[in-house]
């Protein structure tokens, strides 16, 4: 019904967050405090913050919008106000609501699953092989 | 079907994605757009399988066809989404030179 707006809203969170991280990491690389030493030396992560962010932000829009066309698809979705054809009444907004509350929220926990073990895995890599591994871009 | 087949494309780009030295193509994006989908069909899969039980993996053939034919066009949805990336980003310069070059 809207399922896919849980993880949409999730998406435009983590896309926010990584911008504001994105402009601290800026920041750090132009002007770093004396005697400190990049992350990567200290024992840290080797792959910065933004990076990992912006993966799991291409995973949730690009699930989010291919399953907003599904919903175009099934008529759940239209081109007009209110856009959701189950906000047309209480009975159906209602079970929309349920719904995102049980399949939307374990559609985000499980992308953001799936991006925490592709991060601990990238980390892994990373530290194996001594260097930033490109995993994805 | 249409979470079968989207499998299908992620696992391909994904593919594709490691044996490409390098990333100018951004098949990357495709393969977390393709991904996320998936993973997202999963969890939907997951509900319909604990309604349904085992008549889950038998759909009718009408259900089948249409579910086919939405995976079909999600996949070539997600492909115009990566052109338009590559596009945008331009990193192996080619539209650029194209707009900066003289008669």
């Amino acid at each position: 019904m809207a399922c896919f707006l849980v993880p949409a809203a999730e998406a435009a969170a983590i896309t926010v967050a990584n911008h504001v991280i994105k402009n601290h990491e800026k920041r750090a690389a132009a002007q770093p405090r004396r005697g400190e030493k990049p992350e990567a030396d200290r024992g840290g992560s080797s792959i910065p913050w933004s990076r990992k962010l912006s993966w799991l932000s291409e995973l949730l829009w690009g699930g989010s919008l291919l399953l907003a066309f599904e919903h175009l698809w099934h008529g759940e979705l239209v081109p007009w106000f209110p856009f959701l054809t189950a906000a047309s009444d209480p009975a159906s907004m209602a079970e929309m609501l349920q719904e995102m509350g049980s399949v939307g929220v374990l559609m985000a926990l499980i992308v953001t699953g799936a991006w925490g073990a592709m991060v601990v895995a990238a980390e892994g890599i990373a530290k194996r092989d001594g260097e930033t591994t490109p995993v994805a871009e | 079907m249409t979470l079968l087949l989207t499998v299908l494309a992620a696992v391909c780009a994904t593919v594709r994605w490691y044996t490409r030295r390098d990333d100018t193509m951004h098949l990357g994006a495709l393969c977390l757009i393709l991904w996320g989908a998936s993973l997202m069909w999963l969890a939907d899969a997951i509900f319909e399988y604990a309604e349904l039980g085992a008549d889950y993996f038998t759909p009718a053939l009408e259900d089948m066809a249409n579910d086919a034919f939405l995976g079909l066009s999600v996949i070539a949805l997600a492909l115009v989404v990566w052109l338009v990336i590559v596009l945008v980003r331009d990193s192996r310069g080619t539209i650029r030179k194209m707009l900066t070059r003289k008669k």
